[in-house]
């Protein structure tokens, strides 16, 4: 049963990753730039999830580093540096500011925590929105270019699609590895019962600096990647609204489950993108989705991707309860 | 020095209405450990109805009347009755993400079925000012702080000396030994609920008409709101007032002295120094930690 299951996660991940290679032959422009659009989005809530979904962590600031790992490729570009360094250094960049980050965590944890990152947030976008001499301010950074691998020009959405898809894969490959390491089990204990962690020798001191920093690494190349595809950047989509909405993409996928970002980056920036151009539903999308999250909170408050997980749980009760029902006739026939 | 005076009142105003805000956010956490994320549209929504009832023909004071009806109807019966009451059980978190879901869907149902622009609002004041040896200040300001402070007091007074409110105190302090003492623990916490609607009301009543009714001018003063209360101290029902004021007047002087760009980031400097050094807030009492 459990190996049955394991080759039908491996076919279901083989069939999704085979769709994602032949989606663009099918799609519109558009459509293949929504596509990386969600991807990018994908790196960044996996980053997220690590964070709070693994180990637990409230943070309300992600967007500051998406913005921070877009702003330093743009600016980086403008000065004539290459991308393929302005990547790696958006990436080194949030990890550093991930771990300053983290110290507050040390002091003070959930909702005390959850509002220190969200002002974080806030004084990261008072300053892209203020030091023109930096960002550009309210104007932004525009024309930034897309980058080239090996003479080959990235600037097609179509090959741009495919650049994204395989970070995308590399960036998930990383962290499947990170949470199956002795790591990623700290970083469970660490959610599920800090002093018990503590008590059983993990230096929670490290651990928690570190599922912010890796977190917001992840933000840093996916906001990275963000730049050079919209190739416009302005301190809009980097607000504390943008964070508090990662943080709902991280929930409503499922926290802690590996594919959550999957599907909550497609609910949060996917589904309503999509529907702009709908008469109608696109000024209601957010009124409902906001309903959504409070009604979901009441009926399935561990996300989408708990269902499976229910319907199991649910099969088990009933089964055991037919067991115990079937044991408790025969003792009377017996008797 | 003048100049240093007159900014420091203004402080005061808005100072006070982040206090109401902030109190109504102390009161839910006590009574039921509820974190409110859409205080700032407990605010907003109230001063709509306003404008909706003042539309229809109704008197100032009518309106009021209804306002605060219909608030503790909605954001104090329906929201205790749907959201809080099914997720108690789960702990903070998942109170946290409904009510951040919720203030999304307020925020953008108010734009999407109401308006997208700035609405002006009556004020309770008259357009005056006054100038006191040098100094100018206008009715508006002065009369948002008196009013503020009054409803502070009441609020302190109420929870103090009336039976009700020791009721509910005794409701925030250990809802076990409450019962057990014969208080009806759950309507303490919708009197609870109730009492941070009407305080919503009056924050509306004295902030929109300075900034407008926007369908997002929550977004701003819930988080300051919030910034206030753990300034004071979450526990601490005075600690908000406290927190309040000192947001409202360091906000109002570093806009002036240092930078308006970075107004926004007072509250969150203040809000950073004072839980690395006093976790707890100015007149907070510290919690213990369970295992």
């Amino acid at each position: 049963m459990k190996l049955l299951q394991h080759k039908f996660g491996l076919a279901f991940t083989l069939a999704a990753a085979a769709l994602l290679l032949v989606a663009p032959q099918y799609l519109k422009n558009y459509g293949v730039y929504l596509l990386s659009y969600w991807l990018v989005f994908v790196i960044a809530i996996m980053g997220l999830n690590l964070t709070t979904g693994y180990a637990g962590q409230k943070s309300l600031g992600h967007a500051a580093f998406f913005g921070i790992g877009a702003y330093t490729v743009a600016i980086l570009m403008k000065a004539g540096i290459s991308f393929w360094l302005g990547l790696p250094a958006a990436a080194v960049i949030c990890f550093a500011l991930g771990l300053v980050l983290g110290f507050p965590a040390l002091r003070v944890q959930a909702i005390y925590l959850a509002f220190a990152t969200l002002g974080f947030n806030t004084a990261i976008w008072l300053v892209m929105r203020n030091e023109e001499w930096l960002t550009g301010g309210t104007f932004g950074i525009n024309n930034i270019a897309r980058p080239a691998v090996l003479g080959y020009s990235l600037e097609g959405n179509r090959p741009y699609y495919y650049f994204v898809l395989a970070v995308t894969l590399v960036m998930a490959g990383l962290l499947w590895g990170l949470l199956r390491s002795p790591w990623g089990k700290a970083f469970k204990a660490l959610r599920d019962n800090p002093i018990r962690a503590e008590s059983l020798g993990i230096d929670i001191r490290n651990y928690t600096l570190l599922s912010f920093a890796i977190g917001a690494a992840y933000a840093g190349v996916a906001g990275a990647l963000f730049a050079s595809l919209v190739q416009f950047i302005e301190p809009g989509p980097f607000t504390v609204g943008a964070s508090i909405m990662m943080y709902l993409m991280v929930v409503v996928g499922g926290a802690g489950y590996f594919f959550g970002p999957v599907l909550g980056a497609a609910v949060g920036v996917v589904l309503p993108e999509w529907m702009r151009d709908v008469p109608g539903v696109a000024a209601w999308y957010l009124p409902i989705f906001g309903a959504s999250v409070v009604l979901m909170m009441v009926w399935l408050p561990d996300g989408l991707l708990s269902i499976p997980d229910r319907l199991k749980a649910r099969r088990a009760a009933r089964e055991a309860s037919a067991q115990r029902a079937a044991k408790a006739a025969k003792m009377k026939a017996g008797s | 020095m003048t100049d240093f005076i007159q900014l420091f009142l203004s402080g005061l105003a808005t100072g006070s209405i982040y206090a109401l805000a902030a109190l109504g956010f102390t009161l839910l956490w006590q009574a039921s450990g509820t974190i409110n994320f859409a205080q700032g549209e407990f605010v907003m929504l109230p001063a709509f109805m306003m404008l909706g009832f003042l539309s229809l023909g109704a008197p100032m004071l009518v309106s009021v009347v209804c306002t605060v009806l219909l608030a503790v109807l909605l954001l104090g019966w329906v929201f205790k009755r749907g959201v809080v009451d099914p997720l108690f059980k789960y702990g903070m978190m998942p109170i946290v993400v409904a009510t951040i879901g919720l203030s999304i869907a307020m925020r953008n149902g108010v734009r999407a079925g109401y308006s997208a622009e700035a609405h002006p609002f009556p004020s309770l004041f008259a357009d005056k000012l006054y100038n006191i040896a040098g100094v100018t200040v206008t009715l508006q300001d002065m009369g948002t702080f008196a009013l503020a402070m009054v409803i502070v007091m009441a609020t302190q007074a109420f929870l103090a000396k009336t039976v009700t409110g020791r009721a509910m105190q005794a409701v925030a302090q250990n809802t076990e030994s409450a019962s057990v003492l014969g208080i009806n623990v759950p309507r303490m916490i919708f009197y609870t609920f109730a009492i941070n609607a009407v305080l919503a009301v009056a924050a509306a009543m004295l902030v929109t008409p300075t900034y407008l009714a926007k369908f997002d001018m929550g977004e701003g003063l819930g988080t300051k709101a919030f910034f206030a209360a753990i300034i004071g101290g979450f526990n601490n029902s005075r600690g908000a007032l406290l927190g309040g004021l000192i947001v409202g007047v360091c906000e109002n002087l570093a806009a002036a002295y240092i930078s308006p760009a970075y107004k926004d980031a007072v509250a969150l400097v203040i809000f950073m120094v004072v839980i690395l050094f006093k976790p707890q807030g100015l007149l907070g009492k510290k919690e213990e930690r369970k295992v």
